[in-house]
């Protein structure tokens, strides 16, 4: 299974860190709570977006690793994005379901989807092209190379940013990849599962 | 009378997650929507909760907010008139 | 190499019937669906909804289950709908052993956690519904009941999920990936999405009016529908009900729920669809409209068909009023419904609509009205920007 794809760039964050490709691009080793963590890469990242203080946690992680995968290039207009995770929008829909006791926040409510992350990343990047989100049990690697290749083989896309966006308790998980026709690294299955598994220290 | 301005942007501070804002950058005759705080539609439609909430008054069409989350004095002027709380 | 993509089998449930026929039948006499709610659990009774009128009781019974079945009210009404699809399109266990299934979902089995949640601590009998709220779950049960064992997965893209399953059940044939595959997609009412979507202002207190200028909101509604895709070399002899000969999918890119007033995002999907199927705009017969009633989707919908199709616009309605919007399910269902169109040459109905929007002065199809058809479109758009229009043709032979 061979095709002239290649994976331009992967953006990971998990533990407090954030890694573009293989290189540590930030860590913040004291922010142990999530909020605190997003605030401060927010900053480090020099993102000038009001917007991103009303999201969910898994919008704003979607914002910060497209603001990594983004940084210096010019966004193919067609770039698709397939995204993927095991919880859905589970932590939203706890904190609607709880407030729905007393009050329902509409702010709250628009986020218990989880293709919504989809949306903001489309609105910050003007990205009018094709979307999808897939529920896994876990890290589905074959399922992300076959859609994006088919998108890249019918035209239907330029480029791809395809992977993995969960956010579950405390815990997050972030693997984006850009696939596009640049790059070293051969687009497959199994590099898309090793650079997934790929654990730097 | 400035009390409830002053409660009424610390409540919109808070209530709409504007992080890069302090009481004292909202004016109180400022547009709310469009240029000046830049709020949206979910942002009308948590004030309209916040109305309820804190001070009583219950709207029923999302246009209705329109007219009365114009600025921080408009609001104001419109709950003193009819709250109930 | 490109494979022609038949759809062989479908099935449905929905407040207007419990399979094709007593859809279609309803369809054609006019009879809605829409009721205040009596099954579900709500302090919302003034609100109108799509309600289907049978508990989930009666359709463990229906099923067949075992006593200690984990099935939430989107699993339940997922495995009547597929099995219909599947018995029509006369597929062996054999065969579904290397079918593939996929399945939109939103609420997953919300349902359940809004039940039992207090319950789960003290009640170790029902903790297994615990897991069942994952979206993922409820598709696996489903397929499991169905004893398909091929690639299964779910999408979740709010209201559109359903029309892209069935998009990329076509591409994964296309591309020679799978032989079958079941797309659609089931949702259930929930307190969650009704108290959710009330707290967004966009519920109507009465039968939502699509398309009307005095329209004032949607009704929520709750369904399940699939169909049964088969490559060409396969079906060997059996009736098609119909082709999908074009998808698209585009992200309005302007707002978390709203549209955005040109209806940029359901432009671009309604003229890729049109690509994709290699037609121009003036074959497409009909448009099954997204049409929810609310004030935004309609005229953005509007707005967009008129820039797609220019001065000819073909007859359009929406059938939202019939069933209310099943959200995750609403593309699949209205996929049942264009093939019904394609194959009986009639359109279904835009019902409770009185007067055109000052803004478009476009006017739906209002009585069941019979017209020749070849191809028919249907739009599906979700929160978070997520537009996609699927095109049906009638099968040549």
């Amino acid at each position: 299974m061979s095709n002239p794809y290649k994976i331009s760039n992967f953006v990971r964050i998990r533990d407090q860190r954030i890694f573009h490709g293989e290189k540590k691009l930030f860590s913040c080793e004291e922010a142990t709570h999530l909020k605190r963590f997003l605030k401060e890469s927010y900053k480090f990242l020099n993102i000038s977006y009001p917007k991103f203080h009303k999201m969910d946690a898994l919008c704003k992680l979607g914002i910060l690793a497209a603001e990594v995968l983004f940084k210096n290039m010019e966004i193919p207009t067609d770039t698709a994005l397939v995204f993927s995770n095991s919880a859905s929008s589970l932590e939203t829909d706890k904190k609607h379901k709880i407030l729905m006791e007393a009050t329902v926040s509409p702010a709250v409510f628009v986020y218990t989807l989880p293709n919504i992350v989809l949306g903001e990343i489309s609105i910050k990047h003007k990205l009018q092209s094709e979307n999808a989100f897939f529920i896994s049990d876990k890290f589905n690697a074959g399922l992300l190379a076959d859609y994006s290749e088919i998108l890249l083989d019918t035209s239907k896309a330029d480029a791809v940013v395809c992977g993995w966006i969960e956010w579950k308790n405390a815990e997050y998980d972030v693997f984006l990849c850009l696939i596009s026709k640049e790059g070293e690294v051969s687009f497959s299955e199994e590099n898309l599962e090793e650079l997934y598994r790929f654990e730097n220290e | 009378m400035s009390d409830l301005r002053t409660r009424l942007k610390q409540s919109i501070i808070e209530q709409l997650n504007l992080e890069e804002f302090e009481v004292e950058d909202i004016a109180n005759d400022e547009a709310l929507f469009g240029d000046g705080l830049g709020l949206d539609s979910i942002d009308a439609l948590e004030l309209i909760v916040l109305l309820e909430k804190e001070y009583g008054i219950k709207l029923t069409e999302p246009q209705q907010g329109k007219e009365i989350f114009i600025s921080i004095d408009k609001m104001a002027e419109y709950i003193e008139a009819h709250r109930t709380k | 190499m490109e494979k022609g993509i038949a759809i062989t089998g479908m099935g449905i449930i929905s407040s207007i019937g419990n399979n094709v026929e007593e859809n279609y039948n309803a369809l054609c006499f006019g009879q809605h669906g829409i009721s205040f709610p009596e099954i579900l659990k709500t302090r919302h009774t003034n609100l109108p909804v799509g309600e289907i009128k049978i508990s989930n009781e009666e359709l463990v019974k229906k099923l067949g289950l075992p006593k200690n079945h984990a099935f939430t009210r989107a699993a339940l009404l997922g495995s009547i709908a597929g099995k219909e699809a599947i018995f029509q399109a006369g597929i062996t266990e054999a065969e579904l052993k290397e079918t593939g299934f996929i399945s939109g979902n939103s609420v997953g089995g919300i349902d359940k956690t809004e039940e039992y949640f207090q319950e789960f601590a003290k009640n170790a009998e029902i903790r297994r519904f615990i897991k069942a709220q994952h979206p993922g779950f409820t598709t696996g049960q489903i397929s499991n009941y169905l004893k398909i064992h091929g690639f299964v997965t779910t999408i979740s893209t709010a209201c559109s999920s359903s029309a892209n399953a069935i998009m990329l059940g076509a591409r994964m044939i296309k591309a020679g990936k799978l032989k079958r595959v079941i797309v659609g997609g089931t949702d259930c009412l929930t307190k969650f999405t009704l108290n959710g979507f009330n707290s967004l202002m966009i519920l109507s207190s009465e039968n939502c009016k699509p398309f009307d200028e005095c329209r004032s909101g949607l009704n929520l509604g709750e369904g399940a529908a699939y169909l049964v895709l088969e490559a060409d070399e396969y079906i060997a002899g059996k009736q098609v009900l119909g082709r999908i000969t074009g998808y698209g999918n585009a992200n309005d890119a302007f707002h978390q729920t709203a549209s955005s007033e040109t209806g940029e995002g359901a432009f671009l999907a309604m003229k890729k669809a049109l690509k994709s199927s290699g037609i121009s705009s003036n074959k497409i017969n009909y448009i099954n409209a997204h049409g929810t009633a609310t004030r935004n989707n309609d005229l953005s919908e509007s707005r967009a068909i008129q820039r797609v199709f220019d001065e000819i616009i073909p007859e359009f309605s929406s059938v939202k009023a019939f069933t209310g919007h099943t959200l995750a399910a609403a593309g699949a269902i209205e996929a049942v419904y264009s093939l019904l169109s394609l194959k009986n040459n009639q359109i279904f109905p835009n019902l409770n609509f009185s007067s055109e929007m000052k803004e478009t002065g476009l006017q739906p199809v209002l009585g069941l009205t019979s017209k020749n058809m070849d191809y028919v479109l249907s739009n599906s758009f979700g929160f978070g920007g997520n537009c996609t229009s699927l095109i049906f043709r009638r099968d040549e032979k």
